[in-house]
């Protein structure tokens, strides 16, 4: 008795050393990772921050040497980058509105139990999620539509996307049908109902899609680089290109944009001025997303 | 007989009827649907018409209707460009340089999620693993043109932060962008950078949906966390790894726009073009619409029948399937 006793102390003891050790290699695994993730951005962030004599001297690594925000400043001194940062937000706010108005009326008579049709309808909607037109048609569509260099070519394309209706769907899917049910019994129409029951009930999916949809548009590349050509339609992400690429002389038309080339530090600031938005937004909204997602990945 | 085909009947149309009603009063359900009805009509159906593009001599001086169908000598080649897709052989080299990415990408980039995720569970600390989730998942919202920026500055031969320290060691200056090889390494280990840590969302998923009882039974047994890790963990989340290693093995020819077309450069152009990029090239720059719609028509087609392949064999595992 005595014995096995011990032994199970014995065990003990080296069970919570060996929790320990592993404890301490997730630790150190993960501060790896948060690391890796994290350097790349401060270091573009010090660049950025960092006087041009700083940077041509190779000093700065992961933190601003000699604080200076000239960067910053040629970069909103610029009228042409001034007016795409304010495209940009308009056509995100402007999208991102159209998409939530979008998703939501497709969105909710989908999720009806007693809605004859909506086997097909469904049908129809996610069949265009496996098979899409492809580049080239749908860039010959645009065209006879004439909304190539047209700012409603970034708003209405993007419309639904089906992946975000199935999460809102779903969503209004799970509200409690008696809720439905008894506001029907007080004659209430689908437009009360959705507006008065399903919305107030769905913020957290709400709130998932129209970050997906406000990033999505942010950060939306090709359909500008494919649609636009007119240098007043250009908006952050293709300009931070054109920055990066050293190719801004090419727009040198463009009042003051021939200062933008060449410099780290202001290419830096570009970028960063292209991120500060999304990690605005970010924190507050993290909280949903990750269950939005999973809606989304389970109930597919 | 004659009764029983007359309650039928009469049966049937109970339920027309019901039909009928239910349409009636979920009216405004209809109304709802105009609108995006008519967006996928607009902007995802009509454009399937544009196939068309691909078996005819399109001119952008013409509509879609009016171009003759392909014809080669004379005489009618309703495949003539996706054949002269298949005799290029900068389309080859394209198709090429397409599934070298994707496999590379899922060579090297698939395990790395399901790692994670175990390392999460892990986590004691639940304002640390909060942490670390919220700046793991953060690289997923950057676009790939802020990757590019970011990307630019710190593998800059120059003056970017890892030639510096390589500097430092006496090693160097790495073209990570520029030369060949590099470029393909740099492609995979951004595209970890960017999706790792947000993939490992439907990994926790699965593992919050074992039993817990398992764990309390193995605690029993004296199982210590790695062998829980190892016999209750992983064989949890072996079909969510399998589904997605299918899945994914069926996007082999799928590729976006953004990542291989911000990345890439002329100089590494015989193995960054890939077919997003060359579509682009070719097609809308260079304006030869009849062989980029073929080129595309056939990775679509392609993609669908992997896709299709996909779900079946993840059915056939005893999977849900994913429609």
């Amino acid at each position: 008795m005595a014995k096995e006793h011990m032994s199970r102390g014995s065990n003990a003891v080296v069970k919570s050393t060996a929790n320990r050790i592993i404890d301490m290699i997730v630790v150190l695994v993960c501060l790896i990772a948060i690391a890796v993730c994290l350097l790349p951005m401060m270091n573009v962030l010090a660049v950025s921050l960092s006087s041009k004599a700083a940077i041509t001297r190779n000093l700065v690594y992961f933190w601003p040497v000699d604080l200076d925000l000239e960067a910053y400043k040629s970069v909103f001194n610029d009228s042409g980058m001034r007016h795409t940062l304010w495209l940009s937000v308009v056509v995100t706010v402007t999208s991102t509105l159209f998409c939530m108005l979008m998703t939501t009326l497709c969105a909710y008579p989908l999720s009806q139990r007693r809605f004859p049709g909506r086997a097909l309808f469904n049908t129809l909607i996610i069949l265009t999620m496996y098979f899409n037109a492809g580049m080239i048609p749908d860039y010959l569509n645009i065209k006879r539509l004439g909304l190539l260099n047209n700012f409603w070519v970034m708003v209405l394309p993007a419309g639904i996307s089906v992946f975000n209706m199935i999460i809102l769907k779903s969503f209004f899917r799970n509200i409690p049908e008696s809720l439905q049910e008894s506001a029907e019994m007080e004659g209430a129409s689908h437009w009360t109902i959705l507006s008065r029951i399903y919305l107030p009930l769905s913020t957290p999916a709400l709130a998932t899609i129209a970050l997906f949809y406000a990033v999505g548009r942010w950060n939306g590349f090709q359909d500008v680089r494919l649609y636009v050509t007119d240098p007043k339609l250009y908006t952050i992400q293709f300009r931070l290109y054109q920055i990066i690429m050293r190719q801004a002389s090419t727009d040198a038309n463009m009042e003051g944009v021939q200062l933008l080339v060449d410099s780290d530090s202001i290419r830096a600031a570009s970028v960063m001025f292209a991120t500060i938005p999304i990690l605005a937004v970010y924190p507050w909204l993290q909280r949903y997303f990750v269950s939005g997602v999973t809606i989304g990945a389970v109930k597919g | 007989m004659l009764m029983e085909d007359a309650a039928r009947n009469a049966a049937q149309k109970k339920r027309g009827s019901a039909t009928l009603k239910l349409m009636r009063t979920n009216y405004s359900l209809y109304i709802m649907l105009l609108l995006p009805l008519a967006y996928f009509i607009t902007f995802r159906y009509i454009p399937m018409t544009n196939i068309v593009v691909a078996f005819k001599d399109y001119s952008i001086f013409k509509t879609v209707w009016e171009s003759p169908w392909a014809q080669t000598g004379g005489s009618l080649d309703l495949f003539k460009y996706f054949k002269q897709a298949f005799k290029s052989a900068e389309f080859l080299r394209v198709l090429g340089n397409t599934i070298t990415l994707n496999f590379l990408d899922l060579a090297f980039g698939f395990f790395f999620p399901v790692i994670l995720a175990l390392l999460l569970n892990e986590i004691t600390f639940r304002k640390f693993k909060r942490f670390t989730q919220t700046v793991l998942y953060m690289p997923h919202f950057l676009s790939w043109i802020i990757i590019y920026g970011m990307a630019a500055q710190i593998f800059a031969p120059q003056s970017g932060v890892i030639n510096i320290m390589l500097r430092n060691i006496g090693l160097g200056p790495i073209h990570f962008l520029d030369d060949k090889l590099l470029w393909i390494f740099t492609y995979v280990f951004l595209g970890i950078w960017q999706s790792a840590g947000y993939n490992t969302i439907v990994y926790l998923a699965a593992i919050t949906g074992i039993n817990p009882e398992l764990y309390e039974a193995a605690e029993v047994d004296g199982a210590g966390r790695l062998r829980k890790i190892v016999h209750i963990t992983l064989p949890g989340i072996r079909q969510t790894i399998v589904v997605m290693l299918i899945l994914n093995m069926g996007r082999i020819l799928q590729i976006s726009f953004d990542r291989p077309y911000a990345l890439g450069n002329t100089l590494v152009r015989s193995v960054a073009d890939v077919i997003s990029t060359y579509v682009y090239r070719v097609g809308i720059v260079a304006q030869q619409f009849s062989l980029t719609t073929a080129v595309g028509l056939f990775q679509s087609v392609v993609c669908l029948i992997f896709l299709i392949g996909a779900n079946i064999i993840t059915e056939k595992l005893g999977e849900k399937g994913i429609w």
